[in-house]
């Protein structure tokens, strides 16, 4: 699972997604893996505006990975193509290959196998 | 200025919207002119040369696009045309290389009458040379006869001449090589529900898919509409309830990956995660551009949804002191689900997770039996853009492309089905669709017993009695 997917997820249990502790989740025994992908510079762009950046930011550190700045790069700072290239490398080129998400509301774990996170619930939580 | 579009003679009612589709993913603006389900040829308008290029680069059911120099219903009403629209510009071809083709729609012309064509244009002066292989210019000449499938369907007569006559000079190819290169029969990863890749293709620019684009689906099986998606440059993510449908079964390899790696497109992928629609992990907000589905309706794939049957108390139940879903191999229960019920929580996912103008496409059955109406799914949030049907026998199904309303739009909704059918114990009472099908199929195996009864041998009589005895 790659870091920009654990942006847009977060914990299946309908009650648990009006609480703003199950978001982000959090990564426990993460094993991580660097992909080299092509630079896309406008999928980045595009798609800065819907991360969630204090959730990035958490993930971030979590993983063990420097500081992100306090706020989210805007305007200018977009055309600055480093920027542009760490945070491809951050939320694209960066995935979780073992480990597990759980939610800081319910305390659910999702586990993650092989890079696919799985977030079937058993009934009594459905 | 008027461009001929030249389609692909199938599918016929998913080529305008495709082509609209093109349009919008060009940023220009196209006016059909002239359209005919029964004929490849239809008259556009574009403002130049470059959005015919770009329109027709992104289209599927497109062939090639062409400039307009005239059109008549004869000869003699096509030369006065081309005269009126192109005389001042015959300079311009005086001594480019070039090529005449005839090309025709239902109808055949002998090498003589060809020819004779083709010296009919001599007047605009093309001095030449004529160059048969990479000429620069190349002008058609196109027939359109009536086809047999439009006599037998309208009752048009047809005759020996063609009803309409075209000269064009070609602009562009579309994209249409690319359903070769994703068909299915060369593909790694595949299953018996693999979309084809033709209508998988059209979906994804239904959808609008582009570089840059946030892509999912939610039922995304082996995978046939996000790679789709990828190919016009968009990153996709998938989902599936069943997560083997997307791994496949070889150990250590990534079946749907395997796909993206064969057609070089591994940079579009994002992920793929295990998770049930109804109870979707993805957070309430507006983050995808597009989403491309056939959801599942139950004639090839079971409907369920998580969930206990009904009856069966929803407990943690808990095995040696640990409870049942942390144990390995856990399979969480499912419960069967209407699929108009999955529909209106696919309209209601699209609604929150589509930016503003994002774009669903999404699958649905339906029959041909006109007492039986399967309305459109409509949500007042979504604007319906286009509906197209595929027909087989006995069934058709409709790719519906609804757009996301910027807040502060409402669609009008007054025609959309009122039902909530997501109470109900059997997969037959739950899915009208699956019900009409299998009394069709019900109906045929009485036809056909009846049928033997009648001209077989008494012996063959009692055995198909029997048999069907067996398959009730």
């Amino acid at each position: 699972m790659k870091v920009i997917t654990a942006n847009f997820v977060t914990c299946a249990v309908k009650e648990c997604k009006t609480s703003p502790a199950s978001f982000p989740l959090h990564f426990h025994d993460a094993e991580l893996e660097q992909q080299e992908l092509d630079f896309q510079p406008e999928f980045i762009r595009n798609v800065l505006p819907r991360i969630d950046w204090e959730a990035l930011r958490t993930i971030s550190n979590e993983l063990g990975f420097p500081t992100l700045p306090d706020s989210k790069p805007e305007g200018e700072a977009l055309d600055n193509e480093q920027t542009l290239k760490d945070l491809h490398r951050l939320l694209l080129e960066t995935h979780v290959t073992e480990g597990k998400l759980t939610c800081g509301n319910c305390g659910h774990s999702y586990m993650i196998k092989e890079g696919i996170a799985n977030f079937l619930l058993p009934s009594h939580l459905v | 200025m008027d461009y001929l579009v030249r389609f692909a003679q199938l599918h016929e009612t998913f080529r305008r919207p495709e082509l609209k589709a093109c349009a919008t993913l060009a940023g220009v603006d196209i006016e059909i002119i002239a359209y005919n389900e029964y004929s490849p040829y239809c008259v556009v308008r574009l403002p130049n040369e470059a959005a015919a290029r770009a329109v027709a680069k992104r289209s599927i059911l497109v062939k090639d696009i062409f400039e307009l120099w005239g059109e008549g219903t004869n000869y003699e009403e096509l030369h006065a045309d081309v005269r009126r629209r192109t005389q001042d510009r015959w300079n311009d071809y005086i001594a480019v290389p070039f090529k005449f083709t005839i090309d025709y729609f239902a109808g055949t012309r002998s090498a003589v009458q060809k020819g004779e064509i083709i010296r009919s244009f001599s007047y605009m002066g093309f001095k030449g040379p004529i160059r048969l292989t990479n000429p620069d210019e190349e002008f058609f000449v196109m027939e359109e006869y009536v086809d047999d499938v439009e006599v037998s369907i309208l009752g048009t007569t047809r005759t020996g001449d063609p009803r309409k006559i075209y000269l064009s000079r070609k602009i562009a190819d579309s994209c249409r090589e690319a359903v070769l290169k994703y068909d299915l029969k060369k593909r790694r990863y595949i299953s018996t529900t693999s979309m084809d890749a033709e209508l998988s293709l059209i979906t994804a620019n239904m959808a609008l898919a582009a570089p840059g684009k946030l892509f999912f689906d939610p039922f995304v099986g082996t995978g046939s509409f996000i790679v789709a998606a990828s190919h016009f440059g968009a990153l996709t993510l998938g989902a599936d309830i069943d997560g083997r449908s997307f791994r496949g079964k070889e150990t250590g390899k990534l079946g749907i990956y395997e796909n993206f790696d064969q057609y070089g497109i591994k940079s579009k992928f994002l992920d793929t995660f295990t998770s049930d629609l109804t109870n979707t992990p993805l957070r309430r907000t507006a983050v995808l551009d597009g989403i491309v589905c056939d959801p599942p309706y139950g004639v090839r794939e079971g409907l369920r949804v998580l969930g206990n049957r009904r009856g069966k108390p929803a407990v943690n139940v808990i095995i040696d002191g640990v409870p049942a879903y942390l144990r390995p191999g856990f399979v969480p229960p499912k419960k069967p689900y209407g699929f108009e019920a999955l529909q209106n929580d696919v309209l209601n996912f699209a609604v929150r997770s589509l930016v503003p103008n994002g774009r669903l496409s999404m699958w649905m059955p339906t029959t041909n039996d006109e007492k039986t109406e399967f309305p459109v799914p409509m949500h007042e949030n979504l604007e319906i853009i286009s509906i197209s049907v595929q027909n087989f026998n006995t069934w058709a199904r409709r790719l519906i492309t609804y757009r996301r309303l910027p807040e502060g739009e409402l669609s009008d909704i007054s025609l959309a089905r009122k039902k909530i059918d997501d109470q109900g114990t059997s997969a037959d009472d739950l899915n009208a669709f699956r019900r009409v099908v299998r009394i069709i199929r019900e109906l045929m195996t009485q036809y056909l017993a009846n049928l033997l009864n009648q001209h077989m041998l008494p012996g063959h009589g009692t055995r198909v009695e029997k048999d069907q005895k067996t398959a009730e």
